[in-house]
């Protein structure tokens, strides 16, 4: 077990593992958000409520999942990179951030369109909304932090060190911006109430999460195979395989 | 080993006098508050009802900035003058020397900051029954936001450009203890109960002082391992 | 009995470039190791290494028979002294105040004795209370020298220790270097100054290929 982690670790073996892997996951991604967005833009009924508005949950409530997802996934690399030392897991943690901070600013930049039919603004400072803000605040942190290192193998280790102290305050963050919010509109009516989503709304709703999952991953292992051959650029693989093309 | 309170005490000791020889380091963030403060009234106008609404917010929104500009420099003369290095060597955990270096930060920029406050909080005009809970919550949440700047501090000491980048890192994480905090003095000022925002930064008080001297001494290592 | 310090196959680079290739040597007590080479070559980066503040290598180091990535770095902690390029003083603090916190950050409160002595060994008795910023940098050189002599140890890693030294200074170090090895400690050290004929001196030369 320990042996196979090591040797998976190993961004040779990454690269070859990941290039088998990325036709895959390019076609489930495209597939999915193709025809998650075709059937939830032309074939769901539109909403009693918010008539066809409400439509661009199909791409807000993806970017907003997969980004959070995203900085967990950067926690995550960041405490393997700090216990076990693995170059492979500060790649996945740089390369991870900007897609994570791409996403969150088009959940953002979503959630202002959907604002402005619903509520008549395009900015509503709503306990979710302004939760995703922060998490752009995060994210944006640690990819400051990790440009402003000049060695890059400090910069790996600084910024899973922050990026775990975020993912240990975002639960509190969120919480209290929720006990905030309820404290200045007691009475509000929440819109997002995935509950209660009918069943015809959630299916292609599902389709678009995969296929934001499948494309955060696929934008990924190209980054980071991007990164491996940079890195690894003086040795003799990266050398003839660069010679083999 | 001897006596670890003797060490302590020492270490202690030894923050207290670097920062007290040079007393216009604790003035500055005072008077930074104190300044900032006065452009409020400048910027919104003078009119009385209007800054007793937003002086909870004022006063902790630039009591943070003060903490947030006094961290700056936390480590940074440590780390020119070669002092940090004989504590990452130091067979005392870094754990410990952290975490004695923050509080005694505290001490001397948090403390002061939240004795000074109820002096700007009656030129805002803020209804003096939100005075104990201005008190309290900064108290506390001076102490909070000090242990989480200290972390940027530590991760950005190895850099020439500290300043603009610390806060990108720290704002963020400072949303909890600004939004209750000034909730409890919002809630003080209005007649209401505030103990329950002042229980929450109590709770994220002891949690920031026993687990933040962790990603310090991380930060402090990394920062000085290059 | 295991040597003292063992290292073994030691690489390290900065910046992409290889500053050492596969580094074996060994340190005994008594021994004095001289890291020689031209600027650049990856001396201060080997001290700091062996002090443990620099930890991107590749390789064997043990100290005692115990790994420096382990249990042996705690051990060393406690039983050796770095003296780096910066002097570790806080300026606007007394001599006295300086050792004394150097002393506990040693793990050990020394009495105030113990400090005296140690700034008498290097001249600068009378000094104890001025404020390091009054004292010239040969004088703040010489407090931090006192360290040495404040908590015993085995192991003194001292990088450039002649820098701001004046003539007398330089040999008065020297001996202090000879006594410290000949009654059993080790060192190492980097210099570009000639050394004088010591006791158990041996010389690694880095960037000569």
């Amino acid at each position: 077990m320990w042996a196979w982690f090591h040797k998976w670790s190993s961004p040779r073996w990454f690269y070859q593992l990941s290039g088998t892997l990325l036709p895959w996951l390019a076609v489930i991604s495209l597939a999915a958000l193709i025809v998650g967005v075709a059937w939830g833009l032309m074939f769901v009924p539109p909403d009693y409520k918010q008539g066809n508005s409400f439509r661009i949950i199909y791409i807000h409530v993806p970017a907003a999942a997969v980004a959070m997802a995203g900085y967990l996934l950067m926690a995550t690399a960041g405490a393997i990179s700090l216990i076990w030392r693995i170059k492979l897991a500060d790649m996945v943690l740089k390369c991870a951030a900007p897609i994570g901070a791409a996403l969150t600013f088009l959940a953002l930049v979503t959630g202002a369109i959907w604002g402005k039919p619903t509520w008549g603004t395009w900015w509503v400072w709503d306990a979710r909304i302004t939760s995703v803000l922060v998490l752009f605040f995060l994210y944006i942190g640690i990819i400051a932090l990790y440009e402003a290192f000049d060695n890059k193998e400090a910069a790996g280790r600084a910024s899973a060190i922050l990026a775990l102290v975020g993912a240990v305050n975002i639960p509190i963050i969120y919480w209290s911006v929720e006990w905030w919010y309820s404290l200045h509109q007691p009475a509000s009516i929440s819109f997002t109430g995935e509950s209660s989503i009918h069943p015809q709304m959630l299916r292609p709703l599902l389709l678009t999460i995969t296929g934001f999952y499948c494309f955060f991953g696929w934008v990924l292992l190209l980054k980071v195979r991007n990164e491996i051959l940079h890195r690894e650029r003086s040795t003799r693989w990266v050398r003839d395989l660069i010679l083999s093309r | 080993m001897s006596d670890p309170r003797i060490i302590w005490n020492v270490l202690l000791r030894r923050e207290l006098l670097v920062s007290l020889r040079r007393r216009s380091e604790i003035a500055n963030p005072l008077f930074f508050f104190l300044i900032v403060c006065a452009l409020f009234p400048l910027g919104l106008g003078p009119s009385p009802a209007l800054l007793a609404g937003m002086a909870p917010g004022i006063l902790w929104i630039v009591a943070l900035l003060a903490v947030l500009m006094a961290s700056d420099g936390l480590f940074r003369s440590d780390y020119d003058d070669g002092t940090l290095e004989q504590v990452l060597l130091s067979p005392v955990p870094l754990y410990v020397t952290s975490l004695v270096k923050v509080l005694a930060h505290w001490l001397l920029s948090g403390l002061p900051l939240t004795l000074l406050s109820p002096l700007l909080a009656m030129m805002l005009q803020m209804p003096p029954q939100g005075i104990p809970a201005l008190l309290a919550s900064l108290a506390l949440g001076t102490l909070v936001l000090s242990f989480i700047a200290a972390i940027g501090a530590a991760l950005t000491v190895g850099l020439k450009r500290g300043g603009v980048l610390l806060s990108l890192l720290v704002l963020p994480l400072f949303v909890p203890a600004l939004i209750f905090g000034s909730a409890a003095v919002q809630r003080a000022v209005l007649g209401m109960d505030s103990s329950a925002p002042l229980a929450l930064l109590g709770a994220m008080a002891i949690m920031f002082v026993l687990v933040a001297p962790l990603a310090i001494a991380g930060a402090l290592r990394v920062s000085h391992d290059q | 009995m295991p040597p003292l310090l063992d290292i073994q196959g030691l690489s390290y680079a900065r910046d992409h470039r290889d500053l050492a290739r596969d580094l074996s040597f060994q340190l005994e007590a008594g021994d004095i190791l001289r890291v020689e080479g031209p600027n650049g070559s990856g001396k201060t980066t080997l001290l700091r290494i062996l002090a443990g503040l620099y930890t991107n290598y590749e390789g064997e180091l043990r100290y005692r028979g115990e790994s420096l990535r382990g249990r042996g770095r705690l051990a060393m902690r406690s039983e050796s002294h770095f003296l780096g390029h910066q002097s570790a003083l806080k300026l606007s603090l007394t001599p006295l105040e300086n050792l004394n916190w150097l002393a506990a950050l040693n793990g050990q409160s020394v009495g105030l004795d113990a400090v005296e002595n140690a700034l008498a060994k290097v001249g600068l008795k009378g000094y104890e209370d001025v404020p390091c910023r009054q004292l010239s940098a040969g004088q703040q050189r010489r407090v931090t020298l006192a360290r040495l002599f404040l908590v015993s140890a085995g192991l003194w890693l001292l990088d450039e220790p002649f820098t701001a030294l004046d003539r007398q200074a330089v040999a008065e170090l020297e001996g202090w270097i000879g006594e410290f090895a000949a009654s059993g400690g080790a060192v190492v050290l980097t210099t570009h100054h000639a050394l004088g004929q010591l006791q158990g001196l041996r010389s690694l030369t880095l960037g000569g290929s």
